[in-house]
């Protein structure tokens, strides 16, 4: 500890060096625990999902409907509590770049299977009783200035036309991975006003016992093999982690940035120590003359290289984490984003690595220093 | 038995095929409070004796014994450990480090002991003391006269209170002036502390300041 004083001047000999080299490995941090957030934040929406629901889908994909005779037959099951329905509707609302999710669901049994989805009870009295009404995330309300009551107006993208609607409730999500920019209404009348061109785009069945769930899913998946629209069933997390395998060449790519990003910090880095230590040659000697080891040569200037890098990964992920913390446009765009504490662990310890890595070669030239050539060069 | 005895001591330097003899069966005794002024032409090698009785080298062969402690031996390990408590090395470029105060260079070498802080700091405000430079602790190298520098780099060498003291050209960057201040400071050191000096020097006049002048020419040392 005593020789920190001297890691210290050392970081101030060149300040303006020290603090550009602090800064860029800060921006690459910040970068990392964005990246690696959108990849923690899309794995865990996928956890979140719940494993005592089932999804039925078309085997084909999930844009291919399943008929509504499928309903009774699927509640008849063995292990199936309750099944409901609903279909992806994908309206506009005055500006297409704006987008949200807007779908269509069987209003009598959808509420009772997703307790998550929280509505005051006046509100979905309200809505239950009129064929137009909507129930919309507080996300929505506030990015457009909705109110109770307002009627809006959506285009309809699969079913043309204008459908005007009249929100009635708004929901709130008590898991931090539901969206909360979502727009819901009653099935029945997308069913009506589209002249009964809209079916059923995906089945939930709420089950007894998770443990039922791949007995169940084969049963069904089995049972309608056959049938006009065969079938493809999984837990709601498997069906959210599906959704997240077409993120998952994202992910991929997201970590191949982060990679590129960790060479090209290194390189700056290591850059820096090399310049910083050679020109620190003479003095280097002059320590080992006085009695400094190699070992504790190798340790001032290693000190020195992972102080920075430390300190501008500090910057870096906390940064991110506040920035991210705050109410952002970001939120509604992935809801539950934010910078866990596993990330800015992992970004610290890249931090250091990069520290030590960078710091390596200086270290090790500076043990290795023969002390009467060094010192011969300019005595 | 003399503080420092050396015999037998070669060192020859290989620049590829070609085998260069500096130093060759050198013997030398050095008393304990002595005062010794090394003279040659250049290039004759006194750099390289100096540097091998300060440890920072090793011998081809022959041997260095101080205080009995036979130092030619040693790893480069127990060489580092064995610098930091017997030698105090003054080079003719003074070699403070510029981002430390005078303070903070003299402190260096007390780093490697087990002082506590305080008994660093008493011990580094005696040195500067001695060096008449109580009044510049706190000022940066490039703060100080080239005369103050080296003064700084001698209380840096005497500060562990080491066995031997060896100077290389401690005077060659200074003028007479500021030369001769830091003789007169080498003088007092070695009567008034009873310090072992060996000093490698240029100057005659510098060299007449010392007890005990050798001369060293084409590898072989004469008085
Ligand atoms: N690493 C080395 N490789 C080869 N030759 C060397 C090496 N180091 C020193 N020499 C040679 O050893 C000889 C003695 O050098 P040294 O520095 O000891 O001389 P010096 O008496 O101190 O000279 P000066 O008065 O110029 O300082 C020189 O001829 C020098 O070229
Ligand atoms: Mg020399």
């Amino acid at each position: 500890m005593k020789f920190a004083r001297l890691v210290w001047a050392n970081l101030r000999r060149n300040k303006r060096r020290t603090i550009l080299t602090t800064l860029s490995v800060a921006v690459a941090l910040f970068l990392f625990a964005t990246l690696r957030s959108v990849l923690t934040t899309l794995a865990g929406a996928a956890e979140v999902g719940s494993e005592t629901r089932l999804i039925t889908t078309n085997t084909i994909s999930i844009v291919f409907p399943l008929p509504q005779s499928y309903y009774e037959r699927l509640r008849a099951m063995e292990g199936v509590e309750a099944v409901s329905w609903a279909n992806w509707f994908g309206g506009v609302y005055r500006d297409p770049q704006d987008f949200f999710a807007s779908f269509a669901v069987d209003s009598d049994t959808y509420w009772p299977i997703y307790p998550e989805i929280e509505v005051p009870p006046e509100q979905l009295r309200a809505y239950m009783g009129e064929r137009t009404a909507a129930i919309v995330g507080p996300e929505l309300m506030k990015r457009y200035g909705w109110k109770v009551g307002d009627r809006v107006s959506l285009r309809g993208t699969i079913y043309p036309g204008d459908w005007p609607f009249t929100i009635r409730g708004v929901y709130r999500a008590t898991t931090k991975y539901i969206d909360e920019a979502s727009f819901m209404f009653h099935w029945d009348y997308l069913y009506e006003k589209s002249d009964r061109q809209a079916d059923v785009g995906w089945y939930i069945l709420q089950l007894s016992d998770p443990a039922l769930a791949p007995a169940v899913a084969k049963r069904i998946d089995d049972t309608f093999r056959n049938s006009s629209a065969s079938t493809e069933t999984a837990t709601e997390r498997a069906f959210q982690a599906s959704f997240i395998t077409m993120w998952g060449n994202v992910g991929f790519f997201l970590n191949a940035i982060g990679l590129a990003v960790f060479f090209a910090i290194l390189l700056v880095a290591a850059n820096t120590m090399m310049m910083a230590a050679r020109e620190r040659t003479t003095e280097h000697a002059v320590l080992k003359a006085l009695g400094y080891g190699d070992r504790l040569l190798f340790g001032i200037v290693m000190a020195e290289a992972a102080i920075v890098t430390l300190l501008g990964g500090l910057i870096g992920v906390l940064a991110a984490r506040l920035l991210f913390s705050a109410a952002t446009p970001f939120d509604s765009w992935m809801p539950g984003f934010s910078v866990t504490w596993p990330t800015i662990g992992l970004g610290l310890a890249i931090a250091l690595v990069i520290g030590l890595m960078a710091g390596l070669i200086p270290a090790l030239q500076a043990a290795r220093l023969p002390v009467v050539q060094a010192l011969r060069r300019v005595a | 038995m003399a503080l420092v005895e050396v015999r037998g001591l070669t060192k020859t330097y290989q620049r590829d095929a070609q085998v260069i003899p500096v130093l060759e069966n050198l013997d030398l005794d050095i008393e304990k409070g002595e005062f010794m002024a090394l003279m040659g032409p250049s290039g004759s090698g006194k750099s390289t004796l100096l540097n091998l009785l300060a440890g920072l080298d090793h011998p081809t062969s022959g041997s260095i014994r101080v205080e009995g402690q036979e130092v030619s031996g040693m790893s480069s390990r127990q060489l580092a450990t064995w610098r930091s408590r017997h030698v105090g090395f003054i080079f003719q470029r003074y070699n403070l480090l510029p981002v430390l105060t005078a303070f903070q260079n003299v402190e260096l070498p007390l780093l490697l002991t087990s002082l506590s802080k305080k008994e660093r700091r008493d011990h580094v405000h005696t040195s500067l003391n001695v060096v008449g430079l109580a009044d510049r602790v706190d000022h940066y190298p490039r703060q100080l006269s080239g005369g103050q520098e080296q003064r700084v780099g001698i209380a840096r060498a005497i500060v562990s209170d080491p066995t031997l003291i060896l100077a290389d050209e401690p005077t060659g960057d200074l003028d007479a002036v500021a030369g001769d201040e830091i003789l007169t400071l080498l003088e007092r050191l070695n009567s008034e502390f009873g310090k072992t000096i060996v000093m490698v020097t240029h100057d005659p006049r510098a060299a007449d300041r010392s007890h005990r002048i050798m001369h060293l020419e084409k590898g072989v040392l004469t008085r």
